[in-house]
Protein backbone atom coordinates (compact mmCIF):
# COMPACT_ATOMS: atom_id res chain seq x y z
CA UNK A 1 0.00 0.00 0.00
CA UNK A 2 1.81 2.85 -0.89
CA UNK A 3 -0.94 5.57 0.32
CA UNK A 4 0.31 4.33 3.63
CA UNK A 5 3.72 4.80 3.53
CA UNK A 6 5.25 7.80 5.37
CA UNK A 7 7.42 9.44 2.59
CA UNK A 8 4.57 9.60 0.67
CA UNK A 9 1.82 11.02 2.78
CA UNK A 10 4.99 13.87 3.28
CA UNK A 11 5.09 14.36 -0.09
CA UNK A 12 1.10 14.81 -0.33
CA UNK A 13 1.35 17.51 2.51
CA UNK A 14 4.19 19.09 0.93
CA UNK A 15 2.16 19.70 -2.45
CA UNK A 16 -1.05 20.84 -0.81
CA UNK A 17 -0.49 22.57 2.19
CA UNK A 18 2.91 23.21 2.12
CA UNK A 19 2.23 26.86 0.99
CA UNK A 20 -0.67 27.19 3.58
CA UNK A 21 1.52 26.11 6.67
CA UNK A 22 4.76 27.83 5.18
CA UNK A 23 2.84 30.97 5.39
CA UNK A 24 1.09 30.75 8.56
CA UNK A 25 3.81 29.80 10.65
CA UNK A 26 6.02 32.53 9.22
CA UNK A 27 3.35 35.07 9.49
CA UNK A 28 1.80 34.03 12.60
CA UNK A 29 3.86 31.32 14.90
CA UNK A 30 7.14 32.64 14.09
CA UNK A 31 6.47 36.38 15.49
CA UNK A 32 4.24 35.34 17.98
CA UNK A 33 7.44 33.29 19.51
CA UNK A 34 10.25 36.10 18.21
CA UNK A 35 7.34 38.46 19.97
CA UNK A 36 7.58 36.65 23.67
CA UNK A 37 11.66 36.67 23.67
CA UNK A 38 11.44 40.28 22.48
CA UNK A 39 9.44 40.79 25.16
CA UNK A 40 13.07 40.05 27.78
CA UNK A 41 14.39 42.91 25.46
CA UNK A 42 15.31 46.36 25.77
CA UNK A 43 15.08 46.99 21.71
CA UNK A 44 14.67 50.78 20.69
CA UNK A 45 13.64 49.31 17.13
CA UNK A 46 16.71 50.15 15.30
CA UNK A 47 20.15 49.04 17.03
CA UNK A 48 20.94 45.96 15.71
CA UNK A 49 21.73 44.12 18.82
CA UNK A 50 19.02 43.71 21.90
CA UNK A 51 20.34 43.80 25.29
CA UNK A 52 18.64 41.07 27.61
CA UNK A 53 16.97 42.67 30.50
CA UNK A 54 14.88 39.53 31.41
CA UNK A 55 11.45 40.45 33.08
CA UNK A 56 12.11 44.18 33.48
CA UNK A 57 9.65 45.08 30.65
CA UNK A 58 7.38 43.28 32.34
CA UNK A 59 7.40 44.79 35.48
CA UNK A 60 7.47 48.20 33.82
CA UNK A 61 4.26 47.45 32.01
CA UNK A 62 2.72 46.78 35.46
CA UNK A 63 4.10 49.94 36.96
CA UNK A 64 2.98 51.62 33.33
CA UNK A 65 -0.02 54.04 34.90
CA UNK A 66 -1.06 55.28 31.49
CA UNK A 67 -1.01 51.49 30.21
CA UNK A 68 -3.54 50.64 32.91
CA UNK A 69 -5.56 53.64 32.40
CA UNK A 70 -6.13 52.74 28.91
CA UNK A 71 -7.04 49.53 29.38
CA UNK A 72 -9.50 50.53 32.31
CA UNK A 73 -10.87 52.75 29.38
CA UNK A 74 -11.22 49.63 26.68
CA UNK A 75 -12.72 47.75 29.54
CA UNK A 76 -15.72 50.45 30.46
CA UNK A 77 -16.22 51.41 26.26
CA UNK A 78 -16.28 47.33 26.25
CA UNK A 79 -18.75 46.69 28.39
CA UNK A 80 -21.16 50.01 26.90
CA UNK A 81 -20.52 49.51 23.50
CA UNK A 82 -20.75 45.06 23.81
CA UNK A 83 -24.16 45.86 25.26
CA UNK A 84 -25.89 48.27 22.94
CA UNK A 85 -24.73 46.74 20.35
CA UNK A 86 -26.52 43.45 20.70
CA UNK A 87 -29.50 45.58 22.10
CA UNK A 88 -29.84 47.23 18.83
CA UNK A 89 -28.91 44.52 16.79
CA UNK A 90 -31.52 41.86 18.41
CA UNK A 91 -34.00 44.66 17.87
CA UNK A 92 -33.03 45.26 14.77
CA UNK A 93 -33.04 41.44 13.40
CA UNK A 94 -36.61 41.13 15.21
CA UNK A 95 -37.81 43.60 13.36
CA UNK A 96 -36.77 42.38 9.49
CA UNK A 97 -37.78 39.47 10.56
CA UNK A 98 -41.42 39.97 10.80
CA UNK A 99 -42.11 39.87 7.26
CA UNK A 100 -42.50 43.48 6.79
CA UNK A 101 -42.74 45.48 3.21
CA UNK A 102 -39.29 45.68 2.10
CA UNK A 103 -37.46 43.91 4.72
CA UNK A 104 -34.47 42.97 2.62
CA UNK A 105 -33.80 46.15 1.87
CA UNK A 106 -33.51 47.44 5.35
CA UNK A 107 -31.39 44.28 6.07
CA UNK A 108 -29.30 45.36 3.39
CA UNK A 109 -28.94 48.99 4.74
CA UNK A 110 -28.14 48.50 7.99
CA UNK A 111 -25.05 46.51 7.25
CA UNK A 112 -24.01 48.93 4.90
CA UNK A 113 -21.41 50.40 7.78
CA UNK A 114 -19.79 46.86 7.67
CA UNK A 115 -18.91 47.27 4.11
CA UNK A 116 -16.39 50.61 5.16
CA UNK A 117 -13.26 50.42 6.66
CA UNK A 118 -13.16 51.54 10.73
CA UNK A 119 -10.68 54.94 9.09
CA UNK A 120 -12.78 56.18 6.58
CA UNK A 121 -15.60 55.53 9.41
CA UNK A 122 -13.98 57.42 11.96
CA UNK A 123 -13.33 60.91 9.79
CA UNK A 124 -17.38 60.62 8.54
CA UNK A 125 -18.27 60.68 11.90
CA UNK A 126 -15.60 63.05 12.91
CA UNK A 127 -17.52 65.46 10.37
CA UNK A 128 -20.74 64.79 11.94
CA UNK A 129 -19.76 65.37 15.34
CA UNK A 130 -18.16 68.21 14.99
CA UNK A 131 -19.95 70.50 12.08
CA UNK A 132 -23.01 68.67 11.86
CA UNK A 133 -24.23 68.29 15.21
CA UNK A 134 -22.71 71.71 16.36
CA UNK A 135 -24.85 73.01 13.59
CA UNK A 136 -28.04 71.50 14.92
CA UNK A 137 -27.54 72.07 18.58
CA UNK A 138 -25.04 75.10 18.41
CA UNK A 139 -22.88 73.33 21.75
CA UNK A 140 -19.56 72.85 21.70
CA UNK A 141 -18.35 69.44 20.23
CA UNK A 142 -18.80 66.02 22.24
CA UNK A 143 -15.18 65.56 20.72
CA UNK A 144 -13.62 67.86 22.62
CA UNK A 145 -15.03 66.56 25.86
CA UNK A 146 -13.42 63.49 27.92
CA UNK A 147 -16.73 61.85 28.45
CA UNK A 148 -18.14 63.25 25.10
CA UNK A 149 -15.33 61.49 23.81
CA UNK A 150 -15.90 58.22 24.82
CA UNK A 151 -19.45 58.28 24.46
CA UNK A 152 -18.88 59.12 20.71
CA UNK A 153 -16.39 56.15 20.40
CA UNK A 154 -19.53 53.80 21.96
CA UNK A 155 -22.18 55.31 19.33
CA UNK A 156 -19.84 54.66 16.70
CA UNK A 157 -18.96 51.21 17.38
CA UNK A 158 -22.80 50.28 18.04
CA UNK A 159 -23.57 51.68 14.69
CA UNK A 160 -20.52 50.43 12.94
CA UNK A 161 -21.24 46.55 14.13
CA UNK A 162 -25.32 46.83 14.84
CA UNK A 163 -25.55 45.62 10.70
CA UNK A 164 -23.38 43.05 11.14
CA UNK A 165 -24.52 41.40 14.88
CA UNK A 166 -27.91 42.06 13.25
CA UNK A 167 -27.63 39.37 10.52
CA UNK A 168 -26.26 36.47 12.89
CA UNK A 169 -29.23 37.40 14.92
CA UNK A 170 -31.94 37.41 12.11
CA UNK A 171 -30.04 33.71 11.22
CA UNK A 172 -30.91 32.75 14.93
CA UNK A 173 -34.49 33.47 14.38
CA UNK A 174 -34.72 31.57 11.21
CA UNK A 175 -33.42 28.68 12.64
CA UNK A 176 -36.20 28.80 15.54
CA UNK A 177 -38.70 26.66 14.24
CA UNK A 178 -42.42 27.48 13.78
CA UNK A 179 -43.87 24.19 14.83
CA UNK A 180 -42.06 25.78 18.61
CA UNK A 181 -43.68 29.05 18.55
CA UNK A 182 -46.51 28.09 17.32
CA UNK A 183 -46.92 25.51 19.89
CA UNK A 184 -46.35 27.95 22.58
CA UNK A 185 -49.26 30.14 21.06
CA UNK A 186 -51.29 27.52 21.66
CA UNK A 187 -50.18 25.94 25.20
CA UNK A 188 -51.00 30.55 25.95
CA UNK A 189 -48.02 32.21 25.59
CA UNK A 190 -48.94 35.44 25.22
CA UNK A 191 -46.41 37.32 22.55
CA UNK A 192 -43.17 38.59 24.91
CA UNK A 193 -43.95 35.16 26.79
CA UNK A 194 -43.04 33.17 24.01
CA UNK A 195 -39.74 35.61 23.26
CA UNK A 196 -38.43 35.37 27.16
CA UNK A 197 -39.13 31.81 27.34
CA UNK A 198 -39.31 29.55 24.25
CA UNK A 199 -37.00 32.12 21.35
CA UNK A 200 -34.89 33.99 23.46
CA UNK A 201 -33.47 30.33 24.89
CA UNK A 202 -33.43 28.54 21.74
CA UNK A 203 -31.40 31.29 20.07
CA UNK A 204 -28.82 30.97 22.77
CA UNK A 205 -25.82 30.15 20.46
CA UNK A 206 -26.33 33.47 18.26
CA UNK A 207 -26.42 35.39 21.90
CA UNK A 208 -23.00 33.71 22.12
CA UNK A 209 -21.52 34.09 19.07
CA UNK A 210 -22.34 38.08 18.66
CA UNK A 211 -21.26 38.32 22.13
CA UNK A 212 -18.34 36.68 21.58
CA UNK A 213 -17.16 39.11 18.21
CA UNK A 214 -18.58 42.06 20.13
CA UNK A 215 -15.87 41.36 22.89
CA UNK A 216 -13.21 40.50 20.72
CA UNK A 217 -13.37 43.50 18.08
CA UNK A 218 -13.95 46.19 21.01
CA UNK A 219 -11.14 44.69 22.76
CA UNK A 220 -8.79 45.38 20.16
CA UNK A 221 -10.56 48.51 18.48
CA UNK A 222 -7.53 50.66 17.05
CA UNK A 223 -8.97 52.50 13.34
CA UNK A 224 -11.98 54.11 14.71
CA UNK A 225 -10.08 55.20 17.75
CA UNK A 226 -7.28 56.63 15.67
CA UNK A 227 -9.52 58.28 12.87
CA UNK A 228 -12.09 59.79 15.48
CA UNK A 229 -10.80 60.89 18.45
CA UNK A 230 -6.60 60.04 17.88
CA UNK A 231 -6.86 59.58 21.73
CA UNK A 232 -7.57 63.01 22.25
CA UNK A 233 -8.71 65.23 24.15
CA UNK A 234 -5.64 65.17 25.94
CA UNK A 235 -4.96 61.57 25.24
CA UNK A 236 -8.09 60.59 27.36
CA UNK A 237 -9.62 58.57 25.16
CA UNK A 238 -6.02 56.50 24.30
CA UNK A 239 -7.26 53.10 24.15
CA UNK A 240 -5.13 49.74 24.98
CA UNK A 241 -4.51 48.86 21.50
CA UNK A 242 -3.13 52.59 20.75
CA UNK A 243 -1.58 52.61 23.31
CA UNK A 244 0.56 49.60 22.71
CA UNK A 245 0.88 51.19 19.15
CA UNK A 246 2.36 54.06 20.52
CA UNK A 247 4.51 52.62 22.88
CA UNK A 248 6.00 50.94 20.14
CA UNK A 249 6.16 52.78 17.13
CA UNK A 250 5.93 56.30 18.42
CA UNK A 251 8.19 56.39 21.90
CA UNK A 252 10.12 53.54 20.23
CA UNK A 253 9.92 51.93 23.55
CA UNK A 254 9.52 47.92 21.14
CA UNK A 255 10.39 45.68 24.32
CA UNK A 256 7.86 47.79 26.71
CA UNK A 257 5.56 47.97 23.62
CA UNK A 258 5.55 44.06 23.08
CA UNK A 259 5.23 42.89 26.86
CA UNK A 260 2.00 45.16 27.14
CA UNK A 261 0.58 43.60 23.68
CA UNK A 262 0.82 40.14 25.53
CA UNK A 263 -1.02 41.44 28.45
CA UNK A 264 -3.33 42.18 26.13
CA UNK A 265 -3.59 39.36 24.35
CA UNK A 266 -3.44 37.62 27.51
CA UNK A 267 -6.25 39.56 29.11
CA UNK A 268 -8.28 39.13 25.61
CA UNK A 269 -7.77 35.49 25.50
CA UNK A 270 -9.08 34.93 29.41
CA UNK A 271 -12.62 36.81 28.82
CA UNK A 272 -12.94 35.22 25.38
CA UNK A 273 -12.46 31.81 26.83
CA UNK A 274 -14.30 32.55 30.06
CA UNK A 275 -17.21 33.62 27.77
CA UNK A 276 -17.46 30.80 25.47
CA UNK A 277 -17.21 28.49 27.94
CA UNK A 278 -20.52 30.63 30.53
CA UNK A 279 -21.85 30.54 26.90
CA UNK A 280 -22.03 26.60 26.21
CA UNK A 281 -23.16 25.73 29.56
CA UNK A 282 -26.41 26.57 29.26
CA UNK A 283 -27.06 25.70 25.75
CA UNK A 284 -30.85 24.21 25.00
CA UNK A 285 -32.37 22.00 22.09
CA UNK A 286 -35.64 22.12 21.18
CA UNK B 1 -66.33 42.58 13.36
CA UNK B 2 -65.10 39.52 14.04
CA UNK B 3 -62.45 37.55 15.72
CA UNK B 4 -60.20 37.07 12.55
CA UNK B 5 -60.68 40.70 11.03
CA UNK B 6 -59.63 42.02 14.40
CA UNK B 7 -56.27 40.28 14.19
CA UNK B 8 -55.45 40.95 11.02
CA UNK B 9 -56.20 44.86 11.58
CA UNK B 10 -53.78 44.26 14.98
CA UNK B 11 -51.51 42.49 12.94
CA UNK B 12 -51.26 45.72 10.33
CA UNK B 13 -51.31 48.43 12.75
CA UNK B 14 -48.23 46.24 14.47
CA UNK B 15 -46.63 46.39 10.88
CA UNK B 16 -47.29 49.92 10.13
CA UNK B 17 -45.22 50.57 13.38
CA UNK B 18 -42.60 48.32 13.40
CA UNK B 19 -42.02 50.03 9.84
CA UNK B 20 -42.05 53.26 10.94
CA UNK B 21 -39.59 52.22 13.68
CA UNK B 22 -37.13 50.78 10.92
CA UNK B 23 -37.52 53.58 8.79
CA UNK B 24 -36.46 55.68 11.34
CA UNK B 25 -33.72 53.59 12.23
CA UNK B 26 -32.73 53.72 8.65
CA UNK B 27 -32.48 57.17 8.29
CA UNK B 28 -30.68 57.20 11.32
CA UNK B 29 -28.14 54.59 10.01
CA UNK B 30 -27.43 56.21 6.58
CA UNK B 31 -27.33 59.90 8.33
CA UNK B 32 -23.46 60.47 8.13
CA UNK B 33 -23.41 58.93 4.63
CA UNK B 34 -26.00 61.44 3.19
CA UNK B 35 -24.00 64.11 5.05
CA UNK B 36 -21.01 63.41 3.12
CA UNK B 37 -22.76 63.41 -0.16
CA UNK B 38 -24.81 66.46 0.36
CA UNK B 39 -21.73 68.52 1.70
CA UNK B 40 -19.40 67.12 -1.78
CA UNK B 41 -21.08 69.89 -4.01
CA UNK B 42 -20.30 72.21 -1.52
CA UNK B 43 -17.47 75.17 -1.44
CA UNK B 44 -15.41 75.16 1.80
CA UNK B 45 -17.38 77.96 3.08
CA UNK B 46 -20.70 76.59 2.73
CA UNK B 47 -19.72 73.64 4.55
CA UNK B 48 -18.55 75.26 7.21
CA UNK B 49 -21.17 78.32 7.54
CA UNK B 50 -24.10 75.63 7.07
CA UNK B 51 -23.14 71.97 6.81
CA UNK B 52 -27.02 70.93 6.91
CA UNK B 53 -27.78 72.52 3.90
CA UNK B 54 -29.00 70.24 0.90
CA UNK B 55 -27.41 72.91 -0.99
CA UNK B 56 -24.97 75.41 -0.57
CA UNK B 57 -25.22 78.95 -0.70
CA UNK B 58 -22.83 79.56 -3.37
CA UNK B 59 -24.60 76.52 -5.14
CA UNK B 60 -23.68 73.17 -6.57
CA UNK B 61 -19.39 72.96 -6.99
CA UNK B 62 -18.09 69.96 -8.74
CA UNK B 63 -14.63 71.14 -7.82
CA UNK B 64 -13.84 68.76 -4.79
CA UNK B 65 -13.82 65.78 -7.14
CA UNK B 66 -10.95 66.26 -9.53
CA UNK B 67 -9.20 67.98 -6.78
CA UNK B 68 -9.17 65.71 -4.23
CA UNK B 69 -8.59 62.88 -6.98
CA UNK B 70 -5.61 64.29 -8.29
CA UNK B 71 -4.30 65.50 -4.57
CA UNK B 72 -4.98 62.08 -3.26
CA UNK B 73 -3.54 60.21 -6.64
CA UNK B 74 -6.46 58.26 -6.53
CA UNK B 75 -6.07 56.10 -9.58
CA UNK B 76 -3.13 54.33 -8.17
CA UNK B 77 -3.77 54.15 -4.92
CA UNK B 78 -7.76 52.25 -6.08
CA UNK B 79 -5.22 50.62 -8.19
CA UNK B 80 -2.92 49.45 -5.62
CA UNK B 81 -6.01 48.32 -3.28
CA UNK B 82 -7.21 46.66 -6.21
CA UNK B 83 -4.20 44.34 -7.43
CA UNK B 84 -3.56 43.92 -3.14
CA UNK B 85 -7.68 42.51 -2.57
CA UNK B 86 -7.84 40.15 -5.41
CA UNK B 87 -4.08 38.62 -5.25
CA UNK B 88 -4.67 37.97 -1.74
CA UNK B 89 -8.19 36.44 -1.73
CA UNK B 90 -7.08 34.45 -5.05
CA UNK B 91 -4.17 33.20 -3.10
CA UNK B 92 -6.21 32.54 0.52
CA UNK B 93 -8.69 30.62 -1.19
CA UNK B 94 -6.46 28.28 -3.37
CA UNK B 95 -3.83 27.77 -0.58
CA UNK B 96 -6.23 27.29 2.07
CA UNK B 97 -8.74 24.77 0.38
CA UNK B 98 -5.61 22.78 -0.42
CA UNK B 99 -4.26 23.02 2.97
CA UNK B 100 -7.59 21.76 4.15
CA UNK B 101 -8.15 18.58 1.86
CA UNK B 102 -4.91 17.05 2.99
CA UNK B 103 -5.65 18.02 7.00
CA UNK B 104 -9.35 16.41 6.38
CA UNK B 105 -8.25 13.56 4.53
CA UNK B 106 -4.93 12.36 6.66
CA UNK B 107 -7.32 13.02 10.39
CA UNK B 108 -5.13 10.15 11.45
CA UNK B 109 -2.01 11.57 10.87
CA UNK B 110 -0.70 12.93 14.21
CA UNK B 111 1.15 15.82 12.33
CA UNK B 112 -2.06 16.83 10.82
CA UNK B 113 -4.01 17.20 13.99
CA UNK B 114 -1.00 19.26 15.35
CA UNK B 115 -1.07 21.98 12.63
CA UNK B 116 -4.81 22.23 12.51
CA UNK B 117 -5.35 22.84 16.40
CA UNK B 118 -2.14 25.36 16.03
CA UNK B 119 -4.41 27.20 13.54
CA UNK B 120 -7.65 27.02 15.84
CA UNK B 121 -5.82 27.86 18.65
CA UNK B 122 -4.11 30.82 17.04
CA UNK B 123 -7.41 33.11 16.10
CA UNK B 124 -7.32 34.17 19.05
CA UNK B 125 -4.53 36.12 19.13
CA UNK B 126 -4.74 39.69 18.10
CA UNK B 127 -2.53 41.27 15.71
CA UNK B 128 -1.12 44.34 18.09
CA UNK B 129 0.82 40.85 19.72
CA UNK B 130 2.82 40.25 16.22
CA UNK B 131 2.96 43.28 14.66
CA UNK B 132 6.28 44.62 16.53
CA UNK B 133 8.00 41.18 15.95
CA UNK B 134 6.41 41.11 12.29
CA UNK B 135 7.68 44.75 11.47
CA UNK B 136 11.21 43.18 13.38
CA UNK B 137 11.42 40.05 11.62
CA UNK B 138 10.48 41.15 8.09
CA UNK B 139 12.15 45.01 8.24
CA UNK B 140 14.13 44.45 5.13
CA UNK B 141 11.24 43.07 2.99
CA UNK B 142 8.70 46.19 3.78
CA UNK B 143 7.70 48.18 1.36
CA UNK B 144 6.85 45.74 -1.14
CA UNK B 145 2.92 44.72 -2.60
CA UNK B 146 4.13 41.12 -2.54
CA UNK B 147 5.19 40.85 1.17
CA UNK B 148 1.85 43.12 2.24
CA UNK B 149 0.13 39.99 -0.21
CA UNK B 150 1.78 37.18 1.65
CA UNK B 151 1.26 38.51 5.26
CA UNK B 152 -2.48 39.11 4.24
CA UNK B 153 -2.75 35.34 3.58
CA UNK B 154 -0.64 34.53 6.04
CA UNK B 155 -3.08 35.76 8.73
CA UNK B 156 -6.63 34.57 6.92
CA UNK B 157 -5.04 31.09 6.03
CA UNK B 158 -6.06 29.76 9.53
CA UNK B 159 -9.79 31.14 9.60
CA UNK B 160 -10.34 29.77 6.29
CA UNK B 161 -8.63 26.61 6.23
CA UNK B 162 -10.88 25.90 9.80
CA UNK B 163 -13.85 27.09 7.22
CA UNK B 164 -12.89 24.41 4.09
CA UNK B 165 -12.22 22.02 6.44
CA UNK B 166 -16.08 21.85 7.74
CA UNK B 167 -16.95 21.98 4.56
CA UNK B 168 -14.93 19.12 2.94
CA UNK B 169 -15.43 17.11 5.77
CA UNK B 170 -19.26 17.81 5.94
CA UNK B 171 -20.02 18.15 2.15
CA UNK B 172 -17.40 15.70 0.13
CA UNK B 173 -18.50 12.13 0.53
CA UNK B 174 -14.68 9.96 0.14
CA UNK B 175 -16.38 7.71 -2.04
CA UNK B 176 -16.61 10.23 -4.76
CA UNK B 177 -12.60 10.59 -4.34
CA UNK B 178 -12.24 6.90 -4.81
CA UNK B 179 -14.05 6.51 -7.90
CA UNK B 180 -12.34 9.21 -9.56
CA UNK B 181 -9.12 7.78 -8.25
CA UNK B 182 -10.36 4.41 -10.03
CA UNK B 183 -11.48 6.46 -13.19
CA UNK B 184 -7.29 7.09 -13.01
CA UNK B 185 -7.27 10.51 -11.47
CA UNK B 186 -4.28 11.31 -9.37
CA UNK B 187 -4.50 13.27 -6.15
CA UNK B 188 -3.85 16.26 -7.17
CA UNK B 189 -6.26 15.92 -10.28
CA UNK B 190 -8.85 14.61 -7.94
CA UNK B 191 -8.87 17.74 -6.06
CA UNK B 192 -8.96 20.18 -8.92
CA UNK B 193 -11.34 18.13 -10.81
CA UNK B 194 -14.18 17.12 -8.61
CA UNK B 195 -13.08 18.21 -4.60
CA UNK B 196 -12.45 21.98 -5.12
CA UNK B 197 -16.13 22.72 -7.44
CA UNK B 198 -17.70 21.46 -4.97
CA UNK B 199 -16.59 23.93 -2.38
CA UNK B 200 -18.26 26.49 -4.06
CA UNK B 201 -20.30 28.12 -1.42
CA UNK B 202 -17.40 28.26 0.83
CA UNK B 203 -14.88 29.18 -1.77
CA UNK B 204 -17.52 32.39 -1.89
CA UNK B 205 -17.60 32.68 1.54
CA UNK B 206 -14.12 33.02 2.59
CA UNK B 207 -13.37 35.13 -0.85
CA UNK B 208 -16.26 37.52 0.16
CA UNK B 209 -15.31 37.83 4.09
CA UNK B 210 -11.53 38.04 3.25
CA UNK B 211 -11.70 40.69 0.04
CA UNK B 212 -13.46 43.21 2.47
CA UNK B 213 -11.12 42.76 5.50
CA UNK B 214 -8.24 43.47 2.98
CA UNK B 215 -9.92 45.90 1.22
CA UNK B 216 -10.31 48.22 4.26
CA UNK B 217 -7.34 46.89 6.30
CA UNK B 218 -5.64 49.98 7.57
CA UNK B 219 -2.87 48.47 10.25
CA UNK B 220 -1.20 45.93 8.80
CA UNK B 221 -0.54 48.11 5.33
CA UNK B 222 0.47 51.32 7.14
CA UNK B 223 3.63 49.33 8.90
CA UNK B 224 4.59 47.59 5.38
CA UNK B 225 3.86 50.20 2.93
CA UNK B 226 5.49 53.51 3.62
CA UNK B 227 5.97 55.21 0.28
CA UNK B 228 3.63 56.57 -1.27
CA UNK B 229 3.27 55.51 -4.40
CA UNK B 230 2.45 52.01 -2.85
CA UNK B 231 -0.48 53.50 -0.63
CA UNK B 232 -3.60 51.24 -0.63
CA UNK B 233 -7.41 53.67 -0.07
CA UNK B 234 -7.52 53.22 3.63
CA UNK B 235 -3.82 54.28 4.40
CA UNK B 236 -4.06 57.42 1.62
CA UNK B 237 -7.17 58.28 3.10
CA UNK B 238 -5.54 58.65 6.84
CA UNK B 239 -2.79 60.76 5.05
CA UNK B 240 -4.80 63.05 3.19
CA UNK B 241 -6.61 63.84 6.25
CA UNK B 242 -3.83 64.72 7.72
CA UNK B 243 -2.52 67.26 5.13
CA UNK B 244 -5.62 68.97 3.59
CA UNK B 245 -7.92 68.26 6.93
CA UNK B 246 -9.16 72.18 7.06
CA UNK B 247 -10.01 71.75 3.20
CA UNK B 248 -13.36 70.12 4.14
CA UNK B 249 -14.63 69.95 0.90
CA UNK B 250 -11.86 68.39 -0.35
CA UNK B 251 -11.80 65.89 2.94
CA UNK B 252 -15.76 65.36 1.91
CA UNK B 253 -14.65 64.22 -1.85
CA UNK B 254 -11.96 62.03 -0.59
CA UNK B 255 -14.15 59.98 1.67
CA UNK B 256 -16.57 59.73 -0.78
CA UNK B 257 -14.02 58.09 -3.23
CA UNK B 258 -13.18 55.82 -0.48
CA UNK B 259 -16.28 54.67 -0.21
CA UNK B 260 -17.71 54.33 -3.46
CA UNK B 261 -16.20 51.23 -5.05
CA UNK B 262 -17.49 49.08 -2.61
CA UNK B 263 -20.62 50.49 -2.44
CA UNK B 264 -21.09 50.26 -6.42
CA UNK B 265 -19.78 46.45 -5.59
CA UNK B 266 -22.87 46.06 -2.78
CA UNK B 267 -25.30 47.34 -5.43
CA UNK B 268 -24.46 44.22 -7.62
CA UNK B 269 -23.87 41.93 -5.31
CA UNK B 270 -25.59 42.82 -1.96
CA UNK B 271 -27.35 39.39 -1.87
CA UNK B 272 -24.39 37.67 -2.04
CA UNK B 273 -22.21 39.85 0.27
CA UNK B 274 -24.99 39.69 3.13
CA UNK B 275 -25.11 35.82 2.91
CA UNK B 276 -21.56 35.47 2.42
CA UNK B 277 -20.50 37.43 5.57
CA UNK B 278 -24.11 35.60 7.55
CA UNK B 279 -22.75 31.81 6.99
CA UNK B 280 -18.82 32.82 7.93
CA UNK B 281 -19.77 34.16 11.00
CA UNK B 282 -22.37 31.25 11.67
CA UNK B 283 -19.37 29.04 11.05
CA UNK B 284 -16.64 30.87 12.41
Amino acid sequence: MKQNKLSYKIRQYILFAGPGTALFLAVVIVPFIYGLYLTLTSWDGVSKTKEFVGLENLAAAFKDADYWHAMLRTVIYSVFAVVFINIVSFALAYLVTQGIKGQNFFRAGFFVPNLIGGIVLGYIWKFVFNRAFVAIFSSTSLLSTTNGAMFCLILVSVWQYAGYMMLIYVAGFMSVSKDVQEASKIDGCTPSQSMRHVIIPLMRSSFVQCIFLSITRCFVVYDVNLSLTKGGPAGTSVMAAMHVYNQAFTYKNYGLGQSEAVILFAVCAIVGVTQVLIGKRGEVEA
Amino acid sequence: MNENQRAARNKKIAHAIMWIVLLVMFIAFIFPFLLVVINVFKTKGDITSNPLALIGAHGFTFKNFPAAMKKMNFLTVFLNSLTITTSATVLTILISSMTSFVIVRNGKWKFCTIIFSLMIASMVIPFQVLMVPLVSVYGNVLNSRITLILMHVGFSVSMAVFMFHGSIKTNIPIDLEESATIDGCNRWQTFWKIVFPLLKPTIATVGIINAMAYWNDYLLPSLVLKKKDLYTIPIATQAFYGTYSTDIGLIMAALLLAMLPILILYVFLQRYIVEGVTSGAVKG
